[in-house]
């Protein structure tokens, strides 16, 4: 059955384009036409140690690529044809995976090693290839190091690809032992030791159970510190990312190795090649991460029921760790700033900085002020722009009243700083210094302003100054500005801004157009600073931004006018298509409504044509942009909107047949909500072609699920929108509701993200549900709904007992029981005082802390006492 | 492996203004659907009937001069929500909104149960009107529906205000009295909160309500721009002795103008009923027994009283107490018809009645009302005003009821046996 396909595989990678093609084509024919030749060929090659390499290691890949791949749908697919294969080819072709573990060439061993944990990856939750573990770590001690390093590597691979659930402890226990031996300094081999520790990096979401027992751990941890320690500098990065993954995935195990932790990371940090040192700057990052989470989510008190307390790390490393973290700052790059790729200690240190700040608050000012103080005049570039960086990172954590004074003192020189001084580096972390006074000092929250009367006109200058500068420092000046307007958000009738509002529209115009626009993300920062100035406008200024529509509709406009454009350039002009659309977006939301709404509509015509002839460019993010826009127009237009739905139509079809990018879908539906809500009754003409859209979303698996909840969420803006003329669509619309519910009703418990799903999904049903009883109310058609009743109370029911709803969902949930009591009236009252729903649950929301709930339970009460009475 | 590299954003905001953008449209198009969903249930709630004869004709071309629709034909009645009504225009909109209001009936004689069943509170002195907030504004009418004020308020919907109180298409409506002297609306009830009717519920869950929703939405705060005048629950208490005690003697950020009882079984009632009731008596009112329009007591009780057909003098209660009737002579001499409210005074002949109602009235016709009226005095008013002239119903015959109420309600005592 195997074919000869040494040729084929050289000639795939054949320079020559034809001889390539034609090989490729005859590769996916023999794929095609057989399946299991085609893959047991592929095996037999790869085991061959007589075959050429580049044949072998490209066997090995296509091999991988028939089992995997990216894309759910197809990846679906692959693991159906492999299981639905015979098992003497299954069989013989993991002999030649097992077989290949000890061949002379590296490569061709690791990507035997690749593969083997993709088969386990399918097999070992059918149960199937029982086998595999064991004969892994068989006589793994007598193995030459070149077998062990690759069956290592397996074992590191196959935890990676395969969940622990599925793996029995005692064969956990076995690959832990194997991996930490491994890695003991004991091991001779520096291949092997590597291999292990890596694996180990992999293995460490299965030893929860070797966590838990102290002996265990402590060996565990020993080996890891140790391995810190080799000369061997790959093996060292590897445990410090070992130590990194411990910290986040066994944060409450760590209080008994913290002080040697400390020890090791500030030694990599001072000493260490840089690969290591980002590693070890890491794992406290790492720390600091957890712990931000475990106070936001208790407030800071040690709470009985916390899963997780906080032991306070941090604090405790404070004296070492901040003047470690301090000395890296000043070791920049020259021109980390206009890389936008750059990554270097200095950048980690600096995050780090900021990181430690947020999770210990006040503390940290003391020991980060002598290092500012005495650095931020030095002549040396790299002193004060590292006293610059230290003093941005610690703006956000520490109480306002904390840095107040020191940030009112700090003004004036960081705005002078910001004009004369010399090095662009510093320009740029000052630009981003003010940036982040603004963001976390500014605001309506803030008892005493840092911005005054006095120095607004001052800032205001130095950052359109700015705005001419360097494209690094002139967008870290846009970002300023956005946050200098936020801070302005609820500030009422009278904004600081608007005697410099118009200067600084046309600044940031200006800086949209400049040359340089597109690099470090200059034209991008111009534009989201222009959004939140526009959001943050009040009245007084409405007028100047009504001057501004027709200047972006022109921008917007020249865009789409069709000249010759390279990739690179038409890729920009898509780019810039999504900036104005935003905008616009921005615009229509902030002027939309009455007083100005009749004068900003006099461009809806003309702004909706440029829309739609944005979806005539292939550009996802420019459609998503358009799509959000046209929903705000929408919602401002009401019902005249309907004049543009004959030629919208086709768009908002396509929106949603857009499954690949899957935000537009999303945002479509978004939009289709709008539109109901504009039109109401208008919008049944286009109602068939929507549901029927809707519907296969639904059923296709290849939209992303997160899709899928706001589409159940449509079905009920459209009953709403149409009433009982949803009557059409309602028999092919409640079974999948209904199947969804059963889907819904009890989440997995998998782990957050799920429960989040599930929730999420249970929302959308019953927005459904309530849509269609409202829409349905004093209808004949509502008999239509009486006889899912039963079926939704029980949902109801279920979804109470299961105990994991969050508070949107209860909400919805209490207001679908008053919408199923108002609506069906009498004819339910006897099935909705058996449901647990109108007891306990309705009890519960009605004494809730959440006004939305309490309120939604007491419609439902009032509905129900009717449909009773009745 | 792969090289593991992990990177943090730098000198970055974690979120994009993108990521703002898709969020706050995600946040519009929840909010919207919330409040169009609320918008379905509230016409099924709060729809209050709007009594019409003429749903047709525009309501602009009737003027005061015409004569007022015939409330007898009441037949053709449109639904209507107050999102409706406030599109109204002139006497239509006046007429609607005077009806909006639960009128409460004048004490002439006790309630059973008053410390059981009722709460008491001490009324404010002052106008007493409907506010309603929505859109973005907020109106006061007085009890004729023409418009005391037109103002922002931290009322959910009260005033151009983004975020602060709620959906921009949720309205409240509440039962206030406008006091003067410190330029503070007192609630004294609450028909519809954030869009949501109370019409139907007791008055006991809407004073609960009403005293834990008021404040959340800052309208008792001092005012501020986006909030013109201050508003302010009075306080109310089960008519028990200390009850009622310290609603009659309790000392009060404002004058007081008599006592106002609630059934606290009882809806929101447009009209006059007979479930909330007002007393009054010389230390708890300046204003006790009517004045004049000048502002002084006259010699005698001055009545209004509506025309009907044939002459008929009837009280603004529903169904409407006969009291009298006029010679059709007269009426079209002095130029009277149906509908118009005419003022009389009660001659020394006094009111007789005949075990507890009315029988007869010695009446003497002074002429027609001041135009800013809108109704007939009520049959309770009328009684209650003579008695005060007369015998009134003193506050110790308030405290003497609920005590002997409480005797009854003493359990008998009972002797341990062990």
């Amino acid at each position: 059955m195997a074919m000869e396909v040494t040729q084929l595989l050289i000639n795939a990678q054949s320079i020559d384009g034809t001889v390539r093609k034609h090989a490729e084509e005859s590769l996916k024919q023999f794929q095609e036409q057989n399946l299991a030749g085609f893959l047991l060929s592929l095996a037999g090659e790869l085991a061959n140690d007589e075959k050429p390499v580049d044949s072998r290691k490209l066997a090995g890949l296509v091999l991988k690529n028939a089992l995997d791949a990216k894309e759910q749908h197809r990846k679906y697919e692959l693991v159906q044809r492999w299981l639905a294969l015979d098992m003497s080819t299954k069989s013989q072709i993991r002999a030649f995976l097992l077989k290949t573990l000890s061949a002379p060439v590296p490569d061709v061993r690791s990507t035997a090693s690749q593969v083997i944990a993709k088969v386990a990856g399918i097999e070992l939750p059918q149960k199937q290839w029982p086998e595999l573990i064991v004969s892994l770590l068989s006589n793994i001690h007598q193995l030459p190091a070149h077998v062990k390093q690759a069956t290592l590597e397996t074992l590191g691979y196959l935890c990676e690809e395969v969940s622990p659930d599925v793996v029995e402890q005692e064969h956990v226990n076995k690959i832990l032992t194997a991996v930490v031996q491994g890695m003991n300094a004991a091991e001779g081999n520096n291949d092997v030791r590597l291999a292990a520790t890596r694996a180990l990096y992999m293995a460490l979401g299965f030893a929860q159970a070797n966590f838990n027992n102290d002996m265990e751990r402590d060996y565990i941890m020993r080996v890891v510190c140790e391995a810190t320690l080799s000369p061997e500098v790959k093996i060292r990065q590897a445990a410090f990312e070992c130590l990194v993954s411990i910290a986040s995935t066994y944060y409450e195990k760590l209080a008994h190795y913290m002080q040697d932790i400390f020890n090791i990371t500030a030694k990599a940090v001072r000493e260490d090649d840089e690969s290591v040192a980002l590693q070890a700057i890491e794992f406290w990052s790492s720390i600091c991460d957890e712990e931000i989470d475990i106070l936001e989510e208790y407030g800071g008190e040690f709470a009985g029921d916390s899963d997780v307390p906080c032991f306070y790390f941090t604090k405790q490393a404070l004296p070492g760790l901040v003047p470690l973290l301090l000395e890296t700052l000043l070791k920049q790059e020259e021109d980390q700033d206009l890389d936008e790729g750059a990554w270097n200690i200095a950048m980690a240190g600096g995050t780090c900085l900021g990181l430690v700040a947020r999770a210990v608050g006040d503390d940290i000012v003391p020991h980060v002020m002598p290092f500012i103080e005495e650095k931020i005049s030095k002549p040396d570039w790299r002193e004060r722009e590292a006293a610059t960086y230290a003093f941005g990172s610690i703006l956000e954590g520490p109480s306002a009243d904390k840095l107040m004074a020191i940030v009112n003192a700090a003004l004036t020189f960081m705005l002078n700083a910001l004009t004369n001084d010399p090095s662009n580096h510093v320009k740029d972390t000052t630009a981003w210094t003010l940036g982040r006074i603004f963001e976390f000092l500014h605001g309506s929250t803030i008892e005493t302003p840092i911005i005054t009367q006095a120095n607004c006109q001052q800032i205001i200058t130095v950052l359109i100054q700015s705005m001419n500068d360097a494209p690094n420092v002139a967008e870290k000046a846009c970002g300023a500005l956005y946050f200098l307007a936020q801070g302005y958000e609820d500030i009422g009738p009278n904004s600081p801004l608007t005697p410099f509002f118009q200067e600084i529209i046309q600044s940031l115009l200006a800086v949209a157009h400049r040359e340089d626009a597109t690099e470090s993300r200059l034209r991008t920062a111009a534009y989201e600073a222009l959004n939140e100035v526009v959001r943050c406008s009040t009245d007084e200024t409405s007028t100047m931004v009504l001057q501004l529509v027709p200047v972006i509709m022109l921008e917007l406009h020249n865009t789409l006018e069709g000249e010759k454009l390279s990739l690179d350039e038409r890729e920009k002009q898509n780019e810039l298509q999504g900036l104005l659309c935003g905008c616009l977006q921005v615009i229509i939301q902030k002027l939309g409504s009455e007083p100005t709404k009749s004068a900003f509509m006099q461009y809806a015509d003309q702004m909706m044509g440029l829309f739609l002839r944005v979806f005539g460019c292939r550009s996802a993010t420019a459609h998503e942009e358009a799509m959000l826009a046209i929903g705000a127009l929408a919602y401002a237009a009401g019902p005249s909107f309907a004049k543009y739905m004959p030629e919208f139509y086709k768009y908002l079809e396509m929106g949603l047949q857009n499954f690949e990018e899957y935000q537009v879908c999303a945002v479509t539906v978004g939009v289709v909500g709008d539109i109901c809500r504009a039109l109401e009754d208008k919008i049944l003409p286009y109602c068939d072609g929507i549901m029927t859209q809707l519907l296969k979303d639904l059923s296709s698996n290849q939209l992303h699920r997160s899709v899928k909840p706001p589409i159940f969420s449509c079905f009920g803006d459209i009953a709403l929108a149409i009433g009982e003329d949803f009557d059409k669509y309602w028999r092919y619309s409640m079974p999948m509701l209904q199947s969804a519910a059963e889907l819904s009703a009890h989440s997995s418990g998998a782990d957050d993200e799920m429960t989040e799903y599930t929730n999420s999904l249970r929302n959308g049903i019953l927005e459904a549900y309530s849509g269609i009883f409202q829409g349905f109310k004093n209808s004949p058609k509502t008999q239509l709904l009486i006889p899912f009743a039963p079926h939704i109370l029980q949902f109801l029911d279920s979804i109470y007992m299961e105990k994991d709803m969050d508070e949107v969902v209860m909400k919805t949930a209490i207001g679908v029981l008053g919408d199923l009591a108002d609506t069906l009236g009498s004819h339910v009252g006897g099935l909705i005082q058996q449901s647990v729903s109108s007891k306990e649950f309705l009890n519960e929301c009605l004494s809730s802390e959440d006004h939305t709930i309490k309120e939604a339970a007491e419609w439902a009460k009032h509905a129900i006492t009717r449909a009773i009475s009745v | 492996m792969a090289p593991h590299e992990i990177r943090r954003p730098f000198k970055r905001r974690p979120i994009s203004d993108q990521q703002k953008r898709r969020e706050l449209s995600l946040l519009r198009q929840t909010q919207h659907r919330s409040d169009a969903q609320q918008r379905a249930r509230n016409l099924a709630s709060s729809v209050i009937s709007l009594q019409s004869s003429s749903p047709d004709v525009d309501p602009e071309i009737l003027s005061e001069a015409v004569p007022e629709l015939d409330e007898g034909t009441e037949s053709e009645s449109s639904s209507f929500d107050v999102r409706q009504a406030s599109r109204l225009r002139g006497p239509e909109a006046r007429k609607w909104f005077a009806r909006q209001l639960m009128l409460p009936e004048w004490m002439i004689d006790v309630p059973d149960n008053l410390s059981q069943d009722w709460y008491v509170l001490a009324r404010p002195a002052g106008k007493r009107c409907f506010v309603v907030s929505s859109d973005g504004t907020t109106v006061s009418r007085v009890r004729n529906g023409s418009i005391l004020h037109h103002f922002p308020s931290a009322l959910p919907g009260g005033a151009r205000k983004k975020g602060a109180s709620g959906p921009a298409n949720s309205y409240s409506i509440l039962d206030c009295i406008f006091h003067e002297s410190d330029q503070t609306y007192y609630v004294i009830d609450m028909v519809c909160w954030r869009g949501y009717s109370l019409y139907e519920c007791t008055a006991e869950f809407r004073f609960f309500w009403m005293q834990s929703k008021l404040a959340e939405t800052g309208a008792c705060d001092p005012p501020s721009f986006y909030h013109k005048f201050r508003f302010s629950a009075v306080p109310f208490y089960n008519c028990d002795q200390s009850g009622l005690h310290s609603a009659y003697t309790g000392s009060l950020p404002y004058v007081k103008d008599g006592l106002l009882f609630y059934n606290k079984h009882a809806h929101y009632h447009t009209g006059n009923t007979p479930l909330v009731l007002i007393w009054k008596d010389e230390s708890c009112s300046q204003y006790v027994i009517d004045t004049d329009n000048n502002g002084e007591v006259p010699n005698q009780q001055h009545i209004v009283l509506e025309l009907q057909e044939e002459g008929k003098l009837v009280t603004s209660d529903d169904p409407p107490v006969p009291f009298s009737c006029l010679n059709a002579d007269f009426v079209k001499e002095s130029g009277l018809s149906s509908g118009s409210l005419i003022r009389f005074a009660i001659g020394d002949g006094g009111l007789k009645c005949v075990d507890g109602r009315f029988e007869k009235a010695d009446l003497q016709y002074i002429g027609v009302s001041n135009r800013a009226r809108a109704f007939a005095d009520s049959y309770s008013k009328i009684m209650f005003q003579y008695m005060a002239r007369h015998s009134p119903l003193k506050v110790e015959d308030l405290a003497s009821t609920i005590s002997h109420e409480n005797q009854q309600d003493k359990p008998p005592e009972v002797d341990m046996s062990d």
